[in-house]
């Protein structure tokens, strides 16, 4: 089973658990009704599609509400660290949290307690607190965006924020912004960089890109980041390995993208919608 | 005139940025209150610029507001008369993080993308309307999406009224130079 953890920018959501149901384009969590924009919605949405498509399981959502004071992200920190060894699961996601280095840990060792280790992703303000924890070795796999490359690679910042320029600036050369990231060990075992390109990286080394279709609207759509990463969660809880799942979703994510037509005003619900169309036709021509 | 004193506030921010001697650090226990106290004391004239804390500082937010210390009093003065609290003052003893300013722009034809740090808005060039939000990690990111999308750029709320993260404040930044080039 998949596990995904994140935020709702509801103020008055408090904790909130249960199986994701996707009806229309809504997002149903234990009979509450979630909007899909972007953020963690969109990652869950994107998993339903794909678990749908495989008959699998469908993911079981671990939410709370928080506009970015961090109530919400402390009180899941609090339920994960005292509960979170209470659940059977193979793959869980950590998603829009407040960066809290203090609260990431103790979560993080609570997860290695268990007899068996799932497999750890982390994306958005928990990956900002993996890294800065030291601890981000202990991940299975980032997701981050070409910017939050950057700030891996920045070994004195806590926060994309801070990310110094002459770093920024080495945009080109996304091989030395890995390397870097991994020679101070703020990198995850393997990443998914979305970009342009999306880079497939195993312990430091580029080992697949990903540049088509290429559909420039994606870049400024919000939630498309969302949609790859809780494809390729799916896909690993499905027992796809993580190199294949990270392939097939940038992929799927592309073709989705195309078949959705957007341009820099789309929602990603478009996307969402297009998933197991595409997820078909890719599944197809790679088997 | 302009150009004049342009000249002279960034020869005074380069003698700033080689000595620390004489600044103070102005701590808050969140970001949302930094974001509103250099609100605050921006509007009021005095000299501040928000920075990342020093290693050393073990209290408050990933934010601190960096001023004269010779204006101490002034400041603790306006910012009690808006009700702003302050966590704490200290002297700055060593070179603090400069957030990000590098801006990258890209023109979709009838749309603007800017991107600050993590963080990026797409604008509609004609109409103004804000498109879209995205990147970011914090939790207001998807509440300041969900206030702003679908509004144009002077009546939608300010992510520097509404947001409360690092996300917030490089949003801030974004929307800014957007405004600049619409």
């Amino acid at each position: 089973m998949l596990i995904i953890v994140g935020t709702v920018p509801d103020p008055n959501l408090g904790l909130l658990i249960g199986k994701s149901a996707l009806k229309s384009r809504c997002l149903t969590v234990e009979k509450t009704d979630i909007p899909i924009q972007r953020g963690t919605p969109a990652l869950i949405a994107s998993a339903c599609k794909v678990c749908e498509v495989f008959g699998a399981e469908q993911p079981l959502a671990i939410l709370a509400g928080d506009i970015g004071l961090g109530h919400g992200s402390r009180e899941l920190y609090a339920y994960l660290t005292e509960h979170i060894r209470e659940y059977l699961f193979s793959t869980i996601v950590f998603h829009y949290l407040q960066p809290d280095v203090d609260w990431h840990c103790r979560v993080l060792f609570a997860l290695q307690e268990m007899q068996q280790q799932p497999t750890l992703i982390a994306d958005a303000g928990f990956m900002y607190a993996a890294k800065m924890s030291g601890y981000a070795g202990e991940y299975d796999l980032f997701t981050p965006d070409i910017g939050e490359l950057a700030f891996l690679a920045d070994e004195n910042a806590p926060h994309p924020f801070y990310t110094r320029g002459f770093i920024l600036h080495e945009q080109n050369k996304v091989q030395d912004l890995i390397s870097r990231a991994y020679q101070h060990k703020n990198a995850a075992r393997n990443l998914l960089i979305k970009g342009a390109t999306d880079l497939i990286v195993s312990g430091g080394e580029i080992i697949k890109q990903v540049n088509e279709p290429v559909v420039e609207a994606l870049e400024a759509m919000g939630g498309t980041g969302d949609t790859v990463t809780g494809m390729t969660a799916a896909l690993i809880s499905s027992g796809l390995g993580i190199t294949e799942a990270c392939t097939l979703a940038a992929r799927t994510n592309r073709l989705a993208g195309k078949l959705a037509n957007p341009t820099p005003a789309s929602q990603v619900t478009d996307i969402i919608e297009q998933i197991p169309t595409a997820l078909r036709i890719k599944n197809r021509q790679d088997t | 005139m302009r150009l004049i004193g342009r000249v002279i506030q960034n020869l005074k921010r380069r003698f700033r940025k080689s000595s620390h001697h004489g600044l103070g650090l102005l701590v808050f226990e969140n970001t949302s209150e930094v974001i509103r106290a250099e609100q605050i004391l921006k509007k009021e004239g005095c000299d501040v610029s928000v920075k990342g804390p020093p290693p050393e500082l073990r209290k408050g937010c990933d934010l601190v507001i960096e001023f004269q210390l010779v204006e101490e009093l002034r400041v603790r003065c306006v910012l009690q008369k808006q009700g702003a609290s302050i966590l704490d003052v200290v002297p700055l003893n060593s070179e603090l993080l400069q957030p990000v300013d590098i801006f990258q722009t890209r023109d979709f034809g009838d749309y603007l993308m800017v991107r600050a740090a993590n963080m990026k808005i797409t604008v509609d060039k004609q109409s103004t309307m804000i498109v879209n939000i995205s990147g970011g990690g914090c939790p207001d990111v998807p509440y300041l999406a969900q206030e702003m999308v679908g509004k144009k750029l002077q009546d939608a709320p300010t992510p520097r009224d509404i947001g409360h993260t690092l996300c917030g404040y490089a949003l801030q930044l974004a929307y800014e130079e957007i405004q600049q080039q619409c």
